[in-house]
């Protein structure tokens, strides 16, 4: 038996979840829900600007990854001023552009790996919430707070250099890019002062992830245990199969990696994927319409950025992609904790990447925008920190924006968050009539898997505003634990 | 020859052309007066009174009150500087201003008035009055929700027969701006360019050139405004 709750709506993208656990005669978790319910409306602002607005105006969504927002929809405003979809940029305008985001994908991993879930792997998710925050790691780890302050410092400096301004600038314009690199910036990021420079990057990003595996090999059982289901993943991938995080075609594969969707052109992305309403969230849930509504939902993000693609073009990155792959034989990775090992393989990649496009003349060039034939309508995908962001724009003949439609990345991930919390409140909370702090922050681990906008602003204070309700049969309420 | 006559701003005395504007001379001589809606060599038009200063003790628009001997002149007093702040603070919540995703930001002259006088929460309550949008030219995108009702371009954007592509519709609160379609249809280039050049907010923008100056670039990216002015003073 189940009981309505009554929801406040709280925010969907910068923090605030609600978790509903419903319990049966036998105290045993029958339901659980995240709920995501308050309402934006960007994709109805946005309806009459003019077109060449949408990238400034849309990226406000966000604070954490607003240079995916930018990006995705300057990329679907290049297919309408006829750059291309995609690839058709001058080699500046796309290299820079591929420099902020990666520069983004940096700062961001760092930020939620070292900022947001580490207390959980160096203090134990199970340790005393006053201490089990970021200020606990600098306390007891100081040279790894240190290192991923610096490390979010570094890709919000190429942010800066490329898009203006740390959070929300204009860098991405249709049809290319409104600056290039001078060579004193370049030489900032590629030499600056030790550790501010991409070789320090690198050699930090692998100590993250020898850290990750050292804590793995010592704790496997929970890890490999935690929030383990099979499900289908989803991707950008380059066109020869490579790990790209700015372009390439969409990918799905399915939980013993037979592909589902075969490396589409994301202009039709509507033919494969639909989104469903569910009268209890706000968020919708995305699923390919060839699987259908039950069996069609995926994960998007690192973990499924690594499980679809073939390989990664940076050497360290790749050596460490192998190691990963082998792991599970070379099957997809459905382990919902080796989100953050995929994490950290990105992180690597990144600053590989990073380097290499600091190398890159044509940054330094003055060819920044290209146009062609204007159409009317236009796709932009792009593979957002925590997964696959899409923008899909229309506009009429007076160049206003007639439709616009985002599916983000945590609403792709919206079945998988909530498929991993109601395992994890399954195998934690059954036959429980109180709920403990440490399965209260197992939840709260399982989420923060995939996604930090959910946690942001939250762990770092000890923190996350979570309400969790325990609700037996007959409706009563047994616990109720809000942070 | 014209004459020269001497007058006091602030208590220092300077010296102009008898009858030239107030706002003009003591701009040439490094004293800025802020203006949104005046454009030196254009008429003014004294609408937005952002200028306003004493003179003789008396208030006065600085953008048409021509200069004349032994004017006592008060520009930069807490009085009149609080003035002027509610005047920008009116300006923000009589239209529906979103500087974040305005193209204009950085080289607009409203907002960079509010950086000059900090502003920060408006004194008056926002109208939210509810501007439609005029599209319709291939080159303009008009964008009534900023407009302060300056009329520089209503003044300034001529056709070769001095007809005006800009005119104010309505009266009171109802008065908003709007542009000729059959005109604007045929707007040159140039014009364009100026039209939004001369624009002090964001109501009028070129289509399809938004956000072109990087950030760290526009014009109040690194002073602020009227510093221009103010590295001329003797």
């Amino acid at each position: 038996m189940t009981q309505k709750i009554t929801i406040e709506p709280v925010t969907r993208v910068e923090g605030h979840g609600k978790v509903t656990i419903h319990l049966d005669d036998k105290l045993n978790v029958a339901q659980t829900r995240l709920h995501i319910v308050e309402f934006r409306g960007f994709e109805r602002f946005v309806q009459g600007r003019p077109y060449w607005e949408a990238p400034v105006l849309v990226q406000r969504l966000c604070g954490i990854c607003p240079v995916s927002h930018h990006l995705a929809a300057a990329k679907a405003l290049d297919v309408i001023v006829g750059a291309g979809t995609g690839d058709g940029l001058t080699p500046t305008g796309e290299k820079m552009r591929r420099l902020m985001h990666y520069g983004q994908i940096f700062q961001s991993h760092a930020l939620h790996f070292f900022h947001l879930s580490s207390p959980d792997f160096l203090l134990g998710y199970d340790a005393d919430p006053a201490i089990r925050n970021v200020i606990g790691v600098a306390m007891n780890y100081p040279e790894l707070a240190t290192q991923g302050v610096m490390m979010r410092k570094f890709g919000q400096e190429i942010i800066s250099h490329t898009a203006g301004k740390k959070i929300h600038g204009t860098g991405a314009i249709p049809g290319g890019i409104n600056k290039n690199l001078t060579a004193e910036e370049r030489d900032i990021l590629l030499k600056g002062e030790d550790p501010l420079n991409a070789d320090k990057m690198i050699e930090w990003a692998e100590g993250a992830l020898e850290f990750f595996k050292d804590y793995y090999l010592k704790n496997r059982e929970f890890v490999d245990g935690f929030a383990y289901f099979p499900s289908n993943h989803l991707s950008l991938v380059r066109k020869d199969g490579a790990m790209d995080l700015y372009h390439g075609v969409l990918r799905a594969i399915n939980s013993n990696g037979e592909k589902i969707l075969n490396d589409v052109d994301y202009q039709d992305y509507y033919k494969y994927i639909e989104e469903e309403v569910r009268n209890w969230s706000y968020m919708k849930f995305p699923y390919l319409k060839s699987l259908g509504k039950d069996d069609g939902w995926y994960r998007v993000g690192p973990l499924a950025r690594v499980n679809c693609c073939d390989f990664i073009p940076t050497p360290k990155a790749q050596k460490q992609f192998e190691e990963f792959r082998a792991h599970t034989n070379g099957k997809p990775n459905n382990f919902c904790l080796h989100t953050h090992w995929a994490r950290l393989i990105e992180l690597l990649h990144s600053a590989e990447v990073i380097k290499d496009l600091l190398q890159d003349p044509d940054l330094l060039k003055d060819d920044l925008v290209v146009k062609g034939n204007k159409t009317d309508e236009g796709v932009g995908l792009i593979e957002a920190p925590r997964g696959t962001l899409f923008h899909h724009y229309k506009i009429n003949d007076n160049d206003q924006i007639t439709m616009a439609n985002l599916i983000v990345s945590t609403t792709n991930n919206n079945e998988p968050m909530n498929q991993s919390v109601n395992f994890v409140a399954k195998n934690m909370m059954s036959g429980q009539k109180e709920i403990t702090e440490p399965m209260k922050n197992a939840v709260e681990v399982a989420i923060r898997a995939y996604d930090p906008c959910l946690s942001c602003a939250t762990h770092a204070l000890g923190k996350m505003p979570l309400d969790i309700k325990l609700v037996s049969s007959d409706g009563k309420e047994l616990d109720h634990y809000r942070s | 020859m014209s004459e020269k006559v001497k007058f006091t701003i602030d208590g220092k005395e300077y010296e102009g052309e008898k009858g030239r504007l107030l706002v003009d001379v003591a701009a040439e001589n490094g004293v800025y007066i802020p203006v949104l809606c005046h454009w030196k060599d254009v008429k003014p038009a004294g609408s937005c009174r952002i200028c306003t200063v004493k003179v003789n003790d008396r208030y006065m628009t600085a953008c048409t009150t021509p200069i004349d001997a032994n004017m006592t002149v008060e520009n930069k007093t807490p009085e009149l500087e609080d003035i002027r702040k509610a005047i920008v603070e009116m300006l923000f919540v009589e239209g529906n201003h979103f500087c974040p995703a305005c193209e204009k930001s950085g080289d607009c002259d409203l907002q960079a008035l509010g950086y000059l006088y900090q502003m920060m929460v408006p004194r008056f309550p926002y109208a939210f009055e509810r501007r439609e949008l005029d599209a319709k030219s291939p080159k303009i995108f008009l964008e009534k929700n900023r407009c302060i009702f300056c009329k520089r371009c209503i003044r300034m954007i001529k056709d070769d027969k001095g007809r005006s592509f800009f005119a104010f519709k309505g009266r009171g609160k109802h008065l908003e701006i709007t542009i000729d379609e059959k005109l604007a249809a045929n707007i040159s280039e140039e014009l364009a360019q100026e039209a939004m050049k001369i624009c002090p907010v964001g109501a009028i923008l070129r289509k399809e050139v938004g956000f072109s100056t990087p950030i760290g670039q526009r014009k109040y990216d690194k002073v602020p405004i009227g510093s221009d002015i103010e590295v001329l003073q003797k």
